[in-house]
């Protein structure tokens, strides 16, 4: 057995099929024999082709969704119900749309029963950190995309979970606010190395925040098709490392990876289409 | 572009009101020509006039109420069963309305008797109530819960049901238990579109007050139109129908108020500040 106290997130064989129900009579499996280990405190994109399980398999390790098979370890122990120790960064709005911008930030700490004091100052340091100290009493559908996910991202980060899963969070937003995130992600995380699954579909930004880029193939029943240990030099400014050669050399190697595996998968539906017919 | 359409529209309003006004004094100077052997024969005048009374009689009437202070008193009966009958129809039904939408066995159960309540004409309740609680002020109120109770709870039911389900799994990822789920994310939601028909509620705890009075009540407006009809006063009919239609008019804008308050947090369209 493998050292389990080293290990943050394990999913084992998950399996997650979902029901016929309103899908034309046919279950459809999302997610097909998937193994993943997330050791603590490190980083782990996750690339795939759109609609091929991505968020589907966070739902999983968020314990939100239950898996058809297979098993979920948090932190060594295995998952029962809602993972208590991860913060989860929703892929669509997942504002609170009643509760002004602080209130949303203030939200995680009030159902833990902190004291009102350390909640208000707790979620000024934060609504400052995002840039949002003077917007604070905005209500989400006041606030501008980029601005909503900064306070989603306040929202998870206020409670200090040990793992965050974050579903597409900056692809929303235009280059520079995002490389700006970026960093500032990237900062906070080198601080006190929470253990992280990030999911992208910018291969570019997986490498350049990554420990390790885990590719998916393309739906239905999608897996890992490729791993790729990302080597450079920490701590890194997202915007410079794009320009060094290791950089260059492991877009292009994960690249390729990504191009024949996911060809490859896409053959591989086209036969299963062209045996159904 | 925008900002000059902006002005357009107010110069229209403020036409608007005007030719509102100008309609409605149309209105005025027509039926009482109607009723008035002016440019009508005498006998035309007459019978219009024991349908439909004398604007002037009318408007004297409301005067003469409101100048001796006498209408306040049921105007205040009236207003206490409106708000008793709204707060507490309002209470039942967001009470059951969540209960029943979070309680699938419940739900299912009771599902047939809420179809069938609701299908009731409940106004024929009234003598009923008249029977239970007698003549004073509970009777209505009772009537106007049955009445306001279904259209909070349907609302509550369907703003349960239209909770975004990435709102509600965020909320438990952040750590919310059963009851702070429902303070923060069930309740808030039911409450949006219970506000959304506060308008017909309360206009529904009107009707209940009104048609409880008009049914067997010693004070209330809808008493003293029992009671002139009675006495085939056709005149003062009117001025009770007019002081109450202007007191529906004010209450549904007190109404307007309170759901501008309450609802900031909803995206309205074109909240821009003309220069
Ligand atoms: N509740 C559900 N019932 C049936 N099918 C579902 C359900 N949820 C997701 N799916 C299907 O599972 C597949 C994976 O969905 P998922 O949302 O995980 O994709 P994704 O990789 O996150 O895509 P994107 O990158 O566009 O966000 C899709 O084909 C989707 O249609
Ligand atoms: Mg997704």
């Amino acid at each position: 057995m493998p050292n389990q106290a080293g290990v943050a997130l394990a999913l084992d064989s998950i399996t997650v099929t979902f029901s016929a129900r309103g899908a034309g009579g046919r279950t459809y499996t999302a997610v097909g024999d998937t193994t993943l280990k997330i050791a603590t405190g490190e980083f782990v994109s996750i690339v795939g082709p759109t609609g091929c399980g991505k968020s589907t398999l966070l739902n999983v390790a968020a314990g939100l969704l239950e898996p058809s098979s297979g098993s979920v370890r948090v932190l060594g122990a295995p998952l029962a119900g809602l993972n208590r120790d991860a913060g989860y960064m929703f892929q669509a709005d997942a504002l609170l749309p009643w509760l002004s911008a602080r209130a949303n930030v203030e939200l995680g700490l009030k159902y833990r029963g902190v004291a009102a004091a350390e909640v208000h100052e707790r979620a000024q340091q934060w609504l400052g950190r995002i840039g949002l100290a003077a917007h604070g009493e905005r209500y989400p559908h006041q606030l501008s995309g980029g601005m909503k996910k900064r306070v989603a991202l306040a929202q998870m980060l206020i409670l200090d979970p040990k793992i965050l899963l974050m579903d597409e969070p900056f692809s929303a937003l235009d280059i520079q606010t995002r490389q700006l995130m970026e960093n500032e992600l990237l900062e906070l995380w080198s601080a006190d190395r929470k253990s992280v699954v990030f999911i992208t579909h910018d291969l570019e930004e997986a490498i350049a925040l990554s420990d390790r880029v885990v590719v998916l193939s393309a739906g239905p029943a999608t897996r890992p098709i490729g791993e790729f240990v990302i080597d450079l030099p920490r701590p890194r400014d997202v915007n410079e490392i794009r320009l060094t050669p290791r950089f260059v050399e492991l877009h292009t190697q994960i690249w390729h990876a990504m191009k024949d595996e996911v060809l490859k998968g896409y053959a591989q539906t086209q036969r299963a289409d062209a045996e159904h017919a | 572009m925008a900002a000059s359409r902006k002005r357009e529209m107010r110069v229209t309003r403020g036409r608007l009101a005007l030719y509102h006004t100008l309609l409605l004094g149309a209105v005025f100077v027509v039926w009482h020509l109607m009723t008035n052997p002016l440019l009508v024969s005498a006998e035309f005048a007459q019978n219009t006039a024991f349908f439909f009374g004398k604007p002037l009689v009318v408007l004297e009437r409301v005067w003469d109420w409101f100048a001796s202070g006498k209408i306040y008193e049921h105007l205040l009966v009236t207003l206490a069963e409106t708000l008793l009958a709204f707060g507490f129809g309002t209470a039942l039904g967001l009470g059951v309305g969540l209960w029943l939408a979070l309680s699938p066995t419940a739900s299912a159960l009771a599902d047939p008797y809420i179809k069938a309540m609701n299908a009731m004409p409940r106004v024929i309740l009234a003598p009923i109530f008249a029977v239970w609680f007698g003549l004073g002020i509970l009777s209505k109120v009772a009537l106007g819960i049955t009445l306001v109770f279904f259209i909070v709870f349907f609302n509550v039911y369907q703003g349960v049901r239209e909770v975004s389900p990435v709102v509600l799994n965020n909320a438990r990822m952040l750590g919310a238990g059963a009851g702070q789920l429902l303070r923060t994310v069930y309740v808030p939601s039911a409450m949006s579109w219970v506000f959304s028909s506060l308008h017909t509620s309360v206009g529904m705890a009107f009707v209940g007050a009104v048609v409880g009075e008009y049914l067997g009540a010693a004070r209330g407006v809808g008493y003293l139109i029992l009671q002139a009809e009675g006495a085939f006063d056709i005149n003062t009919v009117f001025a009770g129908i007019v002081v109450l239609t202007a007191f529906a008019l004010a209450l549904d804008a007190a109404v307007s108020v309170l759901e501008n308050r309450l609802l900031v947090w909803r995206p309205a369209q074109g909240e821009t500040e003309p220069l």
